[in-house]
């Protein structure tokens, strides 16, 4: 053994860790041009003159990256172990809060998996040293997001229905198609133009909304798994809304070129990743029984306090504009909820969750929520619902529902204003017609047309016998449905077993 | 380095745990008329202008080493700029 007779060297501060780890382990090619090893940087109109200005504000090296990383998924993983061996799942607040669960994981971990490929290509792709190593971290977070989704709700999959086969229900079911094209629409994108979409629009502008009060609601109804996911991946996302947030100023710098390319991306983006969120909304008011904060007030907290008085301030200096559809949204926030929940609830029997009528103490929540609107939807709504209920049957909408061309989900919004007249709207491309929930839907179709029309809308599918055969148990093979999956909450195989386990004798086995 | 800091809501949400109780005290005491909104599993702290999170109150508070990178794992979401993150501190503005 060798004694060190020198003083180690003093350490690198973290910039100088950063800038040795990073900017300083690339090398400018000489036997081949930059066109050829980044082909893909171009195309998009976005013109960078030094790629050398983009810098993470995390100053994140592969050490410290793992290190950190590590040191989350072994908390996590403690978590899931201690709630397995603790038959955590009873201590629930209701088996109907699982539904909101069955959405999520049939619906995001493909998502994060699309995000995790796109990212990826984004690290072997950007020009730039620091922008590549920013994405190959988030690449890898994004798989770790899938994985652990999976891992995490794995323990639920054991005593409820619905959660058996969620990568083939992501691929055909109606609801879920909704998730899936915004993320292929994304992903079809050129780079500059996802990094608009997912860096910014949806991880820096929107996930707030998705995951913080989701996730302090499944602290609130007994989830500790999902609590604990949630905040392990949150504590990710902060670095992908850096990402996001140094991505648009990078191209806002870079090029005043750039300004218009890149308001009109913000522009659909914001419109395309609101309305998938809008499945939140429903889920946040509706399929929790214990709420933590409605979606008006998460949606005036997260977006209109935090984005719209701040971040919109600071990017009016390069001469962005709030995104083009804002006002409806906030038009919306009063009865969004009540209306994808509507939806849900009528069509639940050819979905892989359950759904109910608010009982008492839902209804209560509402009206204190939505003094305004919910009034109106319950007698519009939910009191016939109910008599139906009363009257010994369940409404469910025997037919397909229309989808909207560009976010997939049913018809089901109403005019700006009026919250009783459906919204409706259409655009003739090359002789066929098309139809939209909404004026910025609409927009991003007139925008696009020839990527749009190519949609896989499931309701078209269904009618042009691509998804198993004509008839709904026929679809319901095919989506990967089992028997209980879907339907009403009220003596669901979900709701019994709930009872069952909860029945004051212990049974003997 | 001087941060010239916009007077609008910065602010970061941290997971409420037993580990990250120093964390929440030490830019307590750093920010001056901080707000303070707890919600089940987070704290929510937002302040008009900018907000510190300094290595050296956490490590008075915590009674141990701790590096800047360790803020990730508290962290949760926050809204503003990371205008600056060095070996001692931690700084969330606008820049404009
Ligand atoms: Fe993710
Ligand atoms: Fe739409």
């Amino acid at each position: 053994m060798t004694v060190p007779t020198q003083k180690p060297a003093r350490k690198l501060s973290m910039q100088q860790r950063y800038s040795a780890l990073t900017h300083d382990l690339d090398w400018d090619p000489t036997y081949v041009t930059e066109e050829e090893i980044y082909p893909y940087t171009t195309f998009e109109g976005i013109k960078v003159h030094d790629w050398s200005k983009w810098e993470d504000p995390f100053r994140l090296t592969v050490e410290a990256y793992n290190k950190y990383q590590a040191e989350k998924d072994r908390r996590l993983y403690a978590v899931l172990d201690g709630f397995a061996q603790s038959q955590g799942q009873l201590g629930l607040t209701e088996a109907r809060y699982m539904n909101a669960m069955k959405i999520f994981l049939q619906g995001i971990p493909s998502g994060e998996y699309q995000a995790h490929r796109n990212f990826s290509h984004l690290a072997r792709y950007f020009n730039g040293p620091g922008a590549r190593f920013a994405s190959l971290c988030q690449s890898l977070d994004e798989l770790r997001h899938a994985q652990t989704e999976v891992h995490t709700l794995s323990h639920y999959n054991k005593f409820f229905g619905g959660m058996h086969d969620w990568s083939r229900m992501s691929d055909r079911v109606w609801y879920l198609s909704v998730p899936k094209s915004f993320f292929d629409d994304a992903g079809t994108a050129g780079p500059f133009e996802w990094l608009i979409a997912i860096g910014f629009s949806f991880e820096y502008l929107l996930t707030n909304l998705l995951f913080v009060p989701f996730m302090s609601g499944a602290a609130f109804n007994g989830d500790l798994p999902t609590m604990t996911f949630g905040f392990s991946a949150q504590s990710d996302e902060s670095r992908h809304m850096t990402l996001g947030l140094e991505g648009i100023k990078f191209m806002l710098e870079q090029d005043e070129d750039n300004l218009p390319i890149v308001q009109a991306w913000l522009d659909k983006w914001f419109w395309r990743g609101y309305r998938l969120i809008s499945l939140v909304a429903g889920m946040m008011d509706y399929m929790l029984p214990k709420r933590v904060m409605s979606w008006k007030e998460a949606f005036e907290l997260y977006f209109e306090e935090q984005m719209l008085n701040g971040l919109f301030k600071d990017l009016e200096y390069y001469g962005i504009k709030p995104p083009r559809h804002v006002q409806w949204a906030i038009d919306e926030k009063e009865i969004l909820s009540h209306q994808v929940y509507w939806v849900l609830y009528q069509y639940s029997h050819a979905a892989a969750f359950t759904t109910t009528i608010p009982d008492a103490e839902d209804q209560a929540w509402l009206e204190e929520a939505y003094p305004d609107t919910w009034p109106v939807f319950k007698s519009v709504v939910w009191d016939k619902a109910q008599r139906v209920v009363d009257s010994g049957e369940r409404y469910f909408n025997p037919g397909l529902p229309q989808l909207c061309q560009v976010c997939q989900i049913p018809m089901g919004f109403t005019e700006p204003g009026n919250p009783l007249v459906q919204c409706q709207r259409h655009s003739i491309y090359e002789g066929e017609r098309y139809d939209f929930c909404s004026d910025g839907c609409q927009w991003i179709f007139d925008r696009e047309p020839e990527k749009y029309v190519q949609a896989w809308l499931p309701v078209h599918q269904i009618y042009q016998g691509n998804c198993g055969g004509p008839t709904l148990p026929d679809v319901a093979v095919w989506y990967g449905l089992e028997p209980g999956d879907g339907g009403e909450y009220i003596g669901s195989m979900d709701h019994q077993d709930w009872l069952a386990w909860h029945a004051p004798t212990i049974k003997e086995g | 380095m001087s941060v010239e800091a916009a007077p609008r809501p910065v602010g970061v949400d941290i997971q409420e745990n037993e580990e990250n109780r120093a964390v929440v005290e030490a830019i307590e005491a750093d920010n001056d008329d901080l707000t303070v909104r707890h919600m089940p599993g987070i704290i929510r702290l937002t302040k008009s202008g900018q907000l510190v999170i300094n290595q050296a109150s956490i490590e008075e508070r915590l009674g141990r080493p701790w590096e800047t990178h360790e803020f990730q794992m508290a962290m949760i979401s926050y809204f503003g700029e990371f205008v600056e993150w060095d070996d001692d501190r931690i700084v969330i503005a606008w820049k404009h």
